[in-house]
């Protein structure tokens, strides 16, 4: 029945001139998603409308779930094209239409008729109170209410008249790329997907940068990182991973730093790492998946001695979130049940059973001057030997 | 480099058996249940094989019924005869260092009524017969022990196991999981008054997916797989053809020349182990030399983690395993070490080295060498 999506935007119609941009990106974004599925389609924009045509079999599921991971849609309404052949065979077609799609069920409704081609022989008002009279002598169960109904039907006089009355919500947000360029750090926890994710919605292209430290993890947890962004770019669109080996660094920090600044150490180079990658990627920004007070090195005290080491801002898209919350957006978005996998990951391997929690920048400096004589070769040697995988 | 350690997880399987595979599948590739010529010459793969391995074992060949591999007859064999046999008692005993496949049968058959009598091992990984001759009762209906033990190597004493369960209940049933010993330590089930043994393939340089259950004429059990009724209603789906006739030419393969094989490995065995204990700080578990099984070498690594351990041999291209690598991927503590009382500190330190019949000393050096390079400089970074 349905060959067509009319695509709802909120946010981004109300962007003045630049309105077409973020329009542009969206139909990209959308061209992007449904790429992925074997149907085809087209993909217009006309008088301030998205419209997907579906223009060979399709599968209605398929290309519905694809429209919802595209941020920037906020409703997906699917569309019944019909050839205009007068009015006793529209009146004929949306009452199939309303019985089809709320046979059986108790709804209130008002139609909205609209007339893009003014030639028709009814106007709106005439065509509302007439297919209203259609509905309510063939559709049992179908009562009127014009101030709030549960469905408004709407009828497009175009040049094919168009019927739609469903809305399936769309993740909202701004069309990815229409915000700038992110460096994700991501790790192989729960937060960082979710982090990432969170930043996309906001129309920001990512980038990513993982620690690896071989061999004290594991190939796996390589893998379990790359299956992770691979969910994330369901939603943010292709990107770059950045695959660091971390461990001659770790080692160094371990053997010549105290016990326990060792975390935030180690973190400070990461964000130093990813930042110099960043740069030169053309990233207005880092993000984490930090949130306060979750484990010594995320304190207050200890988010400032991370940041410090940082010109570029760095977003934190969970600063103010509980872990269930993070939890829960990590179900939705698939990501929870392969950051649960056991597999040990870099930042786990040395941590010191009392990590400080309240550092003193000053004293971490002090104590980072003990790498003086190595590290700048140990950074320059990870960002010269990282892999870069493309995902998505 | 890649050196394969780690044969008791899997094995390559021989060239021979996926030339012949690949035939089976390409050329022959009838269902044996068809009343058809192609059907008929699919048939003699699966009629060879089960003539082949019934020799092999001294059984008749009408005892072989083939399975998806080992965890399948382990389940069959416990399950399939628990139920058949709940008249008689609902009273079942293994060891504490059985596979999960049988150990986690054993949980779901007390989660249904079931009682199972779990006993005890040595410091070698061997079970205690005095606690078998205790164990046995008028109930008890089966009883499962393995062969060889898949972490360290230890030998069960099959054949008087089997007399003092003959001793104690004629009628008491004794299942063996072979699937670690098959091919490597020969066992003749009819000698042994055993009643049942799973094999599997995929260790003996056969297909995964493949795998029998031996079941004595006069056993009484039941299938747990319903169907089509093939292999006499007892294990119903079409046969795997391919996997079958790869499965028989492996075994086949294994037990020509097993006596050279088996010395060979106890030599190399023997070698490793006086290496390892050698080395700084280091343990062998489980039996030693010419004890045991010929192709398993447990040793626990003081102040490394195994797994750290076995990601720097991966570095050098030597794969090994920790703990069992078949009860893969869970950060669980190994039953079986723990069962033979090995120090609570070194159950996360211990890695398995298994053999295959082409292991070569030379591999071995370079192993030990890796290892004498690696710990040092492992063990400069522990967890403080």
């Amino acid at each position: 029945m349905f060959t067509a999506f009319l695509i709802k935007y909120a946010e981004i119609g109300v962007k003045g001139r630049n309105r077409y941009l973020f329009e542009d990106a969206l139909v990209e974004q959308i061209k992007f998603a449904l790429a992925k599925l074997d149907a085809k389609y087209a993909v217009r924009k006309t008088q301030g409308r998205i419209y997907v045509d579906a223009v060979s079999e399709f599968d209605f599921d398929e290309t519905v779930e694809a429209l919802k991971k595209v941020f920037g849609i906020s409703g997906i309404c699917p569309v019944v094209y019909v050839e205009d052949e007068g009015y006793e065979k529209l009146a004929q077609t949306i009452a199939e239409y309303v019985n089809r799609v709320y046979g059986g069920q108790q709804k209130t409704f008002k139609v909205c008729a609209r007339r893009a081609r003014k030639n028709y022989p009814m106007n709106s008002m005439e065509l509302n109170r007439e297919l209203g009279g259609v509905i309510l002598d063939n559709c049992p169960g179908m009562t009127v209410d014009v101030h709030d109904p549960d469905f408004e039907l709407n009828v497009e006089i175009r040049e094919k008249i168009y019927i739609y009355s469903e809305i399936i919500p769309g993740p909202g947000g701004m069309p990815v790329g229409t915000g700038g360029k992110a460096m994700l750090l991501l790790s192989g926890g729960i937060d960082s997907p979710v982090a990432g994710y969170m930043i996309s919605k906001r129309g920001v292209k990512l980038e990513a940068v993982y620690f690896h430290a071989p061999p004290y993890t594991s190939e796996r947890a390589k893998q379990k990182v790359v299956d992770l962004a691979k969910y994330v770019s369901a939603y943010a669109g292709p990107m770059k991973l950045h695959v660091i080996n971390f461990t001659d660094i770790q080692l160094a920090i371990y053997e010549k730093c105290p016990h326990d600044e060792l975390t935030i150490i180690m973190r400070r180079y990461m964000m130093r790492i990813a930042e110099t990658i960043a740069k030169e990627t053309g990233c207005l920004g880092l993000v984490t998946g930090e949130s306060i007070g979750q484990v010594a090195s995320q304190t207050m005290q200890s988010l400032a001695a991370t940041n410090e080491v940082c010109e570029l801002p760095v977003y934190r898209p969970l600063i103010a979130f509980d872990k269930q919350d993070i939890v829960d957006i990590s179900e939705k978005i698939n990501t929870y049940e392969t950051s649960i996998l056991p597999f040990e990951d870099c930042c786990t391997i040395f941590v010191a059973k009392h990590p400080v929690t309240k550092p003193n920048v000053n004293v971490i400096k002090g104590h980072e001057k003990n790498l003086e004589d190595v590290i700048d070769g140990l950074v320059q040697t990870a960002l010269e030997t990282r892999e870069i995988i493309e995902i998505g | 480099m890649e050196i394969y350690l780690d044969n008791s997880a899997t094995t390559m399987a021989f060239k021979e058996v996926t030339d012949l595979v690949s035939k089976v599948m390409y050329v022959d590739y009838g269902n044996p249940s068809s009343m058809h010529l192609k059907g008929v010459q699919a048939e003699k793969y699966v009629r060879d094989a089960k003539e082949t391995l019934a020799k092999l074992l001294k059984v008749q060949e009408k005892e072989i019924f083939f399975t998806s591999g080992g965890t399948e007859s382990d389940n069959w064999a416990l399950m399939g005869a628990a139920q058949a046999n709940s008249r008689a008692g609902r009273h079942l005993i293994t060891t504490k260092i059985e596979h999960p496949a049988i150990l986690q049968t054993m949980e779901y058959l007390e989660s249904i009524g079931y009682e199972v009598t779990y006993l005890p091992v040595d410091e070698n990984g061997v079970v205690r017969l005095d606690a078998l001759e205790d164990a046995v009762r008028k109930d008890t209906i089966l009883v499962s022990i393995m062969q060889v033990n898949n972490e360290v190597g230890a030998l069960q004493p099959i054949e008087e196991a089997g007399k003092i369960i003959e001793k104690k209940n004629p009628r008491t049933l004794f299942h063996v999981d072979a699937v670690q010993g098959f091919g490597k330590i020969k066992l003749y089930p009819k000698r042994c008054n055993v009643d049942m043994l799973s094999v599997s393939g995929h260790k003996i340089h056969g297909p995964k997916g493949t795998g029998f259950l031996y079941i004595d004429d006069k056993v009484k059990i039941k299938p747990i797989v319903f169907g089509g009724g093939q292999q006499k209603g007892m294990r119903s789906g079409t046969e795997n053809v391919p996997g079958i006739a790869g499965l028989s030419l492996a075994a086949k393969m294994m037990y020509d020349g097993m006596d050279e094989d088996v010395r060979r490995l106890f030599a190399l065995k023997t070698y490793f182990q006086k290496e390892l204990a050698k080395m700084d700080r280091v343990i062998v578990n489980g039996p030693l030399y010419g004890e045991g099984a010929p192709h398993i070498v447990s040793a626990s690594f003081t102040g490394v983690r195994s797994e750290v351990l076995l990601h720097a041999l991966e570095e050098k291209g030597i794969y090994v395993s920790a703990g069992s690598a078949c009860a893969s991927n869970k950060h669980t503590v190994s039953a079986t070490l723990s069962a033979m009382g090995i120090a609570q500190e070194l159950l996360d330190c211990t890695l398995r080295f298994s053999f295959s019949i082409f292991t070569t000393r030379e591999e071995l050096d370079y192993t030990l060498q890796c290892l004498g390079e690696i710990l040092p400089m492992l063990r400069r970074f522990v967890r403080r």
